[in-house]
């Protein structure tokens, strides 16, 4: 297995570069100078050039490449273009909503999710059955932002329970930094709780119908037991999975959501970075993303050794 | 274990709700505004985004300010003399100023200061070629003395808008003009909170405690600049139904450009109020004089002629009491502002835009209108824009951008179908339109001058007319001129008048200073 770890990490390299080069060169072959947008509405041609020039934009590109992989390689992302503070900064500065709204989100749905889809799987055919596949695919068809705005309108407008807008860290204490994160994360969980849920109650549907599962039952083992114990136990791989593919698509997600609720996570500051242009950000942020997206299909695959002892690299 | 986690989960949704009472709450010891745009660039000598300059004005102060009524007042500067023949100026700044790190302000900073921004101000520099020399005389005063007479001295040290010429301390000011500052050491009336500086999230600034106010009223950009609260938040919203529902629930206090969607809701809303504290902005159509066919004033013109002020302000901003149709190059409600448009009625004349078209021999080959799609402010104007030249006889290619793209493209200057442009529209803010010589897109100096790059000696004439003019009455005159001329060449042409309002919470929030730019000084929170 450290073998297994030690080649998958390394085959993190060649995907990073190839993510470096992709994300360089469309940003440099798209329309859109950042020059022109530092220097506002009233700067002349002239104020531009000299901003390109002060930004090394008028280099050639491959000097630009090779003097941006150089710092990369230092352990520097550069600067941003507009706020003058490094990129690593501004990547710290902005992980931490996010990373508090996809954990919380996770966990909700996980803890929902899950148990919905045992339970719809045990009662197979029965009203929450039916009840949960009807939820699925509401929760699959209603765009977040309609969901976001129907939260607010209801929980925080008229009710005026919880704030509408932004982000307080947990350093401030579990309240504040509950109250700004119920409603994104509830608005960002739902999509993923029809997922899991879905593919919950699919996996243990299957597995209920196991020769093992009726040895099991013959045995007089509670039936709590016969459905987390084995049903559960047995259908974990395509649930962890899913779960897995689910991180990955929780990192598009939080851009709408943070955006309908003004949380200044890194899903704002990305959308920020490509409206203004702001290369060296735009390429520091899609290497983290990257680099996160990579290592969470590494912790899925281990995983795998942990659920199905069978499974062996 | 379930039953646990249940009411572990429901004892925090609890503590989230109650702790979101006592936040609303607390929220009266600090004004919370939405501003225009996120501050992302903290140095207003190098950029002229307007955000920039706003933030100039909450941490800095200027020589003179421009009251009410648009008049040139002393600000820091106590009192100045000009000598008989023009030439020498001299300024006494008044006593008890201080950086908000408790250092006084003298002559070797506001030197400092108005030498960088001279680099940076297209305005600034035409004073400077004038100027022979700027020295001190003492710490507290200094002299201006110039090769030839230069009347518009205080007009440019008062100067609202693009670059304002605010006083930083030596060491910042003395930051080359081609690179940022990195300290943010006031002279103004707040302290800019560098530690809690989170772009796209909140900008903080406190009241600065060793600010001396002038004792005169607030009044535009000058007179007292009061603070009445401890403590300021700029809170970074974008999407228009966000910043409704924070005022509405009371989260925020203020939001300084209205988006005009929410025009209808925000006034039906008896917790909020309409202001209007800056005079109406101005949206333009420009023309790109350097390549055909807009090097051709004729057929300039007829694209002029083809402009309908009143459908397009329409689509841009829904409703009737945000928007005024004028054919004045300058916002209606201006000083200078001409009703002698010459053949512009901001009413679409077709035929006669087809004649000039027939007479110029247009060829027919497309005019490339630039579409800023994201660009929430101007992107209904184009694709009605697109239909009006058609109607008059324009062969119409509407390329859609997003904003960035569109202001990198109108930079190239080959012709439209090498990368070029041909047309595009954008708006102005009072402070940009109030003096011909500070108007961007009023230049006649072909590729030196601003995107569109005319050549017009005679306007360039009028300008420096305009420079040397003394009394109002003589500058209405030019200005007027200036206006006859800009439609003669078919510069560009106004799509009409705009109003910019804040919303503020009713009986909440008072005290908001009417400027050329939103000013956050004065106002008051209960």
């Amino acid at each position: 297995m450290f073998f297994f770890i030690i080649r998958r990490v390394l085959s993190t390299i060649p995907v990073l570069i190839i993510v470096a080069v992709i994300v360089f060169l469309m940003l440099r072959l798209t329309p859109g100078d950042p020059a022109a947008s530092l220097v506002g509405n009233n700067g002349t041609s002239a104020d531009i050039a000299n901003i390109r020039a002060s930004l090394g934009l008028d280099e050639a590109l491959p000097v630009q490449f090779f003097k941006w992989s150089l710092h990369v390689l230092q352990g520097n992302l550069g600067e941003s273009y507009y706020m003058k503070l490094p990129v690593t900064e501004l990547i710290a500065q902005r992980i931490g909503p996010t990373l508090s709204l996809s954990v919380l989100t996770l966990l909700m749905t996980i803890l929902i999710a899950v148990p919905l889809g045992v339970v719809a799987a045990w009662r197979h055919g029965g009203w929450l059955d039916r009840a949960l596949m009807g939820f699925s695919v509401m929760g699959f068809s209603i765009p977040s932002f309609v969901i976001g705005y129907l939260l607010i309108w209801g929980v925080a407008l008229h009710w005026q329970l919880l704030p509408v807008q932004g982000y307080a860290p947990l350093a401030k204490g579990l309240g504040p930094w509950l109250s700004h994160l119920i409603l994104p994360a509830v608005t960002l969980s739902i999509i993923y709780l029809a997922l899991i849920a879905r593919v919950t109650r699919a996996s243990v549907a299957e597995a209920l119908s196991e020769d093992y599962i009726r040895t099991a039952r013959s045995k007089g083992i509670s039936e709590l037991r016969v459905l987390t114990r084995h049903a559960l136990a047995n259908a974990a791989v395509p649930i962890v999975t899913v779960i897995g593919i689910g991180v990955g698509l929780l990192i598009g997600g939080v851009v709408v959501t943070e955006t309908v609720y003004a949380i200044p996570g890194l899903g704002q500051l990305t959308v920020d970075a490509v409206l203004g242009r702001d290369f060296p950000l735009i390429q520091g942020i899609t290497l983290f993303f990257s680099f996160v997206y990579v290592l969470i299909n590494l912790l899925v695959d281990l995983s795998y050794l942990i659920l199905d002892p069978r499974i062996r690299y | 274990m379930l039953k646990g986690l249940f009411t572990k989960l429901i004892l925090g949704v609890g503590i989230a709700c109650v702790f979101n009472a006592a936040q609303a709450q607390d929220a009266s010891k600090t004004l919370r505004i939405v501003p225009q745009a996120d501050l992302k660039i903290l140095d207003p000598i190098w950029t002229t985004a307007f955000v920039t300059r706003n933030h100039g004005y909450m941490i800095y102060d200027t020589l003179f300010g421009l009251d009410g009524e648009g008049k040139v007042q002393p600000q820091m500067v106590d009192t100045y003399t000009n000598s008989p023949d023009g030439l020498t100026w001299t300024f006494i700044l008044r006593k008890g100023l201080a950086f908000s790190n408790g250092k006084p302000v003298t002559s070797a900073d506001v030197i400092a200061s108005i030498n960088r921004w001279g680099k940076r101000d297209v305005f600034g520099q035409k004073m400077f070629e004038a100027m022979s020399s700027f020295e001190p005389i003492d710490s507290n005063s200094f002299t201006m003395i110039f090769k030839t007479p230069f009347p518009m001295v205080l007009d440019a040290l008062s100067k609202p808008s693009g670059i304002a010429p605010f006083i930083m301390e030596k060491s910042a000011a003395d930051t080359p003009a081609d690179k940022q500052i990195t300290e943010y050491i006031g002279s103004g009336p707040y302290v800019f909170k560098q530690d809690e500086y989170s772009p796209g999230a909140k900008i903080v600034y406190t009241k600065n405690t060793g600010y001396v106010a002038r004792s005169e009223p607030a009044s535009g950009t000058a007179g007292g600049k009061q603070v009445f609260v401890d403590r300021v938040e700029w809170v970074i919203l974008k999407d228009a139904q966000t910043m409704a529902n924070a005022i509405s629930n009371g989260e925020v206090d203020l939001i300084e450009w209205m988006p005009a969607e929410q025009y209808a809701a925000f006034k039906a809303d008896p917790k909020l109020e309409l202001v209007k504290p800056t005079p109406p902005g101005l949206f333009d159509l420009h023309l790109n004089h350097l390549v055909p066919p807009f090097n051709n004033p004729k057929i300039a013109q007829a694209a002029i002629m083809a402009i309908n002020q009143e459908a397009l302000l329409r689509a841009q901003l829904i409703n009737k009491d945000l928007y005024r149709t004028c054919t004045s190059i300058y916002p209606c409600d201006s000083p200078i502002a001409s009703a002698d448009a010459a053949y512009f009625t901001g009413k679409p004349q077709f035929e006669a835009a087809k004649k000039l078209l027939k007479q110029a021999g247009y060829d027919g080959k497309p005019v490339v209108l630039l579409y800023p799609a994201d660009f929430a402010v101007i992107n209904k104007f184009p694709p009605v824009m697109a239909q009006l030249l058609k109607q008059a006889g324009f062969n119409v290619d509407m390329q859609a951008m997003d904003w960035s793209s569109l202001i990198t493209r109108r930079t190239i200057k080959e012709p439209a179908d090498k990368g070029g442009w041909n047309l595009f529209m954008t708006g102005w803010s009072p402070g940009d339109t109030m003096n011909p010589l500070f108007f961007p897109p009023l230049t006649g100096n072909g590729e030196k001058g601003w995107f569109g790059w005319p050549t017009d000696p005679k306007l360039e004439q009028l300008k420096t007319d305009y420079l040397g003019a003394t009394d109002q009455a003589q500058r209405k005159k030019i200005a007027a001129d200036i206006q006859l001329q800009v439609y003669e060449t078919g510069i560009f042409a106004p799509l009409g008048n705009f109003d910019f309002y804040s919303v503020l919470r009713k009986g909440v929030v008072s005290g908001l200073v009417v400027a050329p730019v939103n000013v956050f000084w004065n106002i008051k929170k209960n």
